[in-house]
């Protein structure tokens, strides 16, 4: 990772711009916002190095809360946008961010592919299993016999997305979920991630008190992890299986060829123009 | 109203045989070799949808002029063997002055050529064949038939040797060793075509359509490019993939055509000029991502090499029939720009302008190919150093925000419409692109008057910039006028000239710049024109209904359009010409 040295006096409300955010007042994601801003401020990243990346959604929001660089896409293509920036600015720090529908549903073979292509990217998964900025309908997060949504009024009848397992399986080499309610670990965490040399996925476990109050309870429900992070994915494969989609920490990181072109000019078009002349 | 190949010398010829008997390579090697001659040439390919081998069809066009279309008639029909042949039939117009060549031992020729009342002759290719260690029909038959047209044996032993020089020594010395015998059994005195040709001053080049328009993405500044492998647009790709590392640049290989739009408007956004390439289907896929650009003004380009559609349509054949989706396709009023390439040769220019136009413009453009420029290659004169005012030239470069200003707005309207861009890495140029409606710094909006504003910005850069005269290409005067677009121009040209020269005069507009269409400029070239015919290969009239809805037309302006995928032939819109002038007159 590339990291431009700044002051050291930018703190981490110098990183959050002057817009003002959509969300609902208790909403999960303001906590993430601020543990952004404090991982970049930990890192002491230049504003302009970094890239916000993200598609649709409440959590998407969130680069235009940044001040940084940012790019506030379409439904589920943060991660191919964050992609293509990334292969032609490998100089940036290119941060994704969205939610459980955007990532996993509309979005979900872009996640499959980034976590193969293995490029220096963060991506934060703001995961409340549901969609909110619709008002509150099902998300491949969702538990199968959730009913209060009007669309699916017998529950989704589907079992849910397992965002980790599906990391793993398709080669993401950092794995970790945090929780909002829980900044300091969320910080850590982030900037654990950023530092990652390749895709890192950080799921962030972010009530939805409008859509889905009784999440109140998650604060009760998170736990730390129980053993250490492992580069094994088989170890990892276990632990993630038998998880209770409540335990926080860092699962999984391992080194792993990174996707990133490099290629030094050594030709011009007209030099390649040769091939055509008869 | 005569062809020209037989005006002026040269020849059109069609290689058919099964998988495996190597009649595009035959055909790959005449092309080569006519140019070495000093020819002319466009060799179009037809195949059926085997993924290996399978039957194929080779079709040659040469002469000392410009080969812009295939012709009405095809001369010379070799016949390597008859497998399935008769699936190219409609592809293959012969007449009684045509002659099929053939070996008796590969069997009957099917009845549908025969129909034709070309006459046939039976020359010993097999037995040749035999006679030579790892002797093959085709290179016989090759060597056979570049003797009957008359040229000499250095052109075609230049164009095996360019054509096969990377299966290695062995094959290519068995190959030359068959043409030689062949060309020394052909009689002399059936050699049909004088071998007139004078070599060129400056070399001529050798180019698909497809790798046009590659070269014209890198001459416009191209450096990223992400795609998903498409016929028949892969050809694309797969030429800039190792050419864009030799640039610094590079290729990625996208899950899908969401993503690929996708990519590039990140890559774009980090400041690299961007394209992708693909077909209708893979343009259906991106139609969201490209309103994503055209909002966030994000300038990406577009290459579609159109097949027949809709759906899966036909993949390896030609159609225009993208012309619609290419227009309107995005939701929401979303201005962009839509080319089309005229020929093979104008793939390099018409890529590069469109790169220069969205990158100055900071918009999207949409480059319209089709399978029949795009797979098939040339003899061409090489191309001049700019398409256009593409390039390097300064009024066709983006507008980037040099100095840190703090009051730095992305979208701050401006006269042109064009504001300067901040690239990551500007200290306080920092912004978010934005899909939503936004405010001239950048921050959502839902105002109206910010909607307004934003619109008539995105509006404005377009309308108002002026385009030069790029936007058509016009061949001719007349009373009437043959008024096309993209592939079609080929045809239509070639009409024209023979129109005029058989006392019809006849104007010729094609269409380069087709949205935003430069009305003014088009009803000014089609003047007080008695007759006009919009000629054009999809089954709707697209362009027809596009321009009477832009009132660029003239109320008896009249269509002839027809779906692929056979070419459209010059002599079909001739006759299509005359047929309207006539109903104007009655």
């Amino acid at each position: 990772m590339d990291v431009a040295v700044i002051t050291p006096t930018l703190r981490a409300k110098d990183y959050k711009s002057e817009v003002a955010p959509v969300w609902c007042p208790g909403c999960g994601h303001f906590a993430v916002l601020s543990a952004v801003t404090k991982a970049l401020a930990h890192l002491k990243l230049a504003k302009e190095r970094v890239a916000m990346i993200s598609g649709i959604g409440c959590s998407s929001r969130l680069p235009a809360y940044v001040d940084a660089y940012g790019f506030h896409g379409i439904h589920g293509r943060a991660l191919p946008l964050a992609s293509g920036l990334k292969a032609a600015r490998p100089d940036l720090t290119v941060i994704v961010a969205g939610g459980d529908g955007d990532g996993f549903s509309i979005g979900g073979n872009h996640f499959l592919h980034a976590c193969r292509r293995n490029m220096d990217l963060t991506y934060i998964v703001m995961d409340n299993e549901v969609y909110g900025m619709t008002k509150g309908q099902a998300s491949p997060t969702t538990q199968p016999d959730w009913a209060k949504s009007k669309l699916t009024p017998h529950g989704t009848g589907m079992r849910p997305f397992l965002p980790t397992a599906i990391a793993l399986a398709a080669g993401a080499s950092f794995i970790a979920r945090g929780f909002a309610g829980d900044p300091n670990g969320l910080t850590k965490l982030l900037v654990e991630a950023i530092e990652h040399p390749g895709f890192a996925f950080l799921q962030v476990l972010s009530p939805c008190q409008t859509f889905r109050p009784e999440q109140k309870e998650w604060k009760h429900l998170v736990h730390p992890a129980d053993t250490a992070p492992t580069d094994d994915p088989v170890e990892a494969a276990r632990f993630i299986q038998a998880d209770d989609g409540m335990a926080l920490g860092l699962f999984y990181v391992r080194r792993l060829p990174v996707w990133q072109p490099q290629n030094q000019p050594t030709a011009t078009p007209a030099d390649l123009e040769r091939e055509f002349v008869l | 109203m005569t062809e020209r190949s037989t005006l002026d010398g040269g020849a059109a010829l069609a290689i058919t045989g099964s998988g495996g008997s190597g009649a595009v390579t035959a055909g790959l090697i005449l092309l080569a070799a006519v140019g070495r001659a000093g020819y002319y040439g466009l060799l179009g390919r037809s195949a059926g949808p085997q993924i290996r081998g399978g039957e194929s069809a080779a079709m040659l066009r040469f002469g000392p002029r410009p080969i812009e279309c295939m012709g009405d008639r095809f001369d010379l029909l070799v016949g390597l063997d008859w497998e399935n042949v008769a699936r190219f039939a409609d592809e293959l117009p012969l007449d009684r002055n045509s002659l099929i060549l053939t070996d008796a031992q590969a069997g009957p020729i099917p009845e549908i050529l025969v129909r034709s009342g070309a006459q046939v002759r039976s020359l010993p290719w097999k037995a040749l064949a035999d006679g030579q260690t790892e002797g093959r029909v085709n290179m016989v038959a090759l060597g056979m038939v570049g003797a009957m047209l008359g040229l000499p044996p250095d052109a075609l032993e230049a164009g095996a040797r360019a054509t096969l020089g990377g299966k290695g020594g062995r094959v290519l010395a068995h190959s030359l060793e068959c043409i030689r015998s062949g060309y020394a059994a052909a009689d002399a005195q059936s050699s049909s075509v004088p071998s007139s040709a004078l070599a060129p001053a400056v070399a001529r080049w050798n180019i698909s359509g497809n790798e046009a328009a590659g070269l014209g993405g890198v001459r416009g500044g191209v450096r990223f490019v992400a795609a998903y492998p498409i016929t028949p647009a892969s050809e694309v790709l797969e030429w800039l993939a190792p050419r864009l590392e030799l640039l610094g640049g590079s290729l990625l290989q996208a899950e899908d055509e969401l993503a690929s739009i996708n990519m590039i408007i990140g890559s774009s956004f980090g400041g690299v000029p961007s394209l992708t390439a693909t077909s209708g289907p893979g343009l259906s896929l991106m139609v969201e991502g490209l309103g994503l650009a055209v909002a966030s003004e994000t300038p990406v380009v577009v290459v579609n090499v159109q097949r027949g559609g809709p759906s899966t349509g036909i993949p390896t054949k030609s159609e225009q029939s993208d012309l619609n989706i290419a227009l309107y396709g995005l939701h929401g009023d979303a201005p962009h720009l839509v080319l089309a390439a005229l020929g093979i040769r104008d793939c390099i220019d018409t890529v590069a302008w469109a790169v220069g136009l969205a990158e100055h413009l900071q918009t999207v453009a949409i480059v319209l190919s089709d399978q029949i420029l795009g797979q098939s290659r040339a003899i061409v004169d090489p191309p001049g150093d700019r398409a256009f005012g593409a390039g390097e030239t300064p009024h066709l470069q983006r507008l980037i925000a040099r100095d840190a200003d703090p009051d730095h707005r992305r979208y701050r309207p401006t006269p042109d419409g064009v504001s300067p861009m901040a690239l990551p890495g500007l200290a306080g140029g920092m912004y978010t692109g934005e899909g939503l409606e936004h405010g001239p710094g950048g921050a959502p909006s839902s105002r109206a008057i910010d909607h307004a504003e934003q619109l008539d910005k995105r509006l404005r850069k377009l309308t108002g910039f002026d385009y030069g005269p790029g936007w058509a290409e016009i061949r001719g005067e007349g009373d009437h006028v043959l008024l096309t677009w993209g592939s079609a121009a080929g045809p239509v040209f070639e009409a024209a000239e023979r129109l005029r020269d058989s006392g019809t005069p006849t104007r010729a507009i094609a269409l380069r710049l087709l949205a935003p269409l430069q009305r003014e400029a088009l009803l000014e070239a089609i003047g007080s024109a008695g007759s006009i015919l919009v000629v054009e290969q999809n089954q709707t009239a697209q362009c027809f209904a596009y321009l009477h809805s832009q009132q660029a037309l003239p109320a008896h302006a009249r269509s002839y359009a027809r779906p692929g995928p056979l070419p459209l032939r010059p002599g079909e819109i001739m006759r299509a010409l005359t047929e309207s002038a006539e109903r104007e007159e009655t």
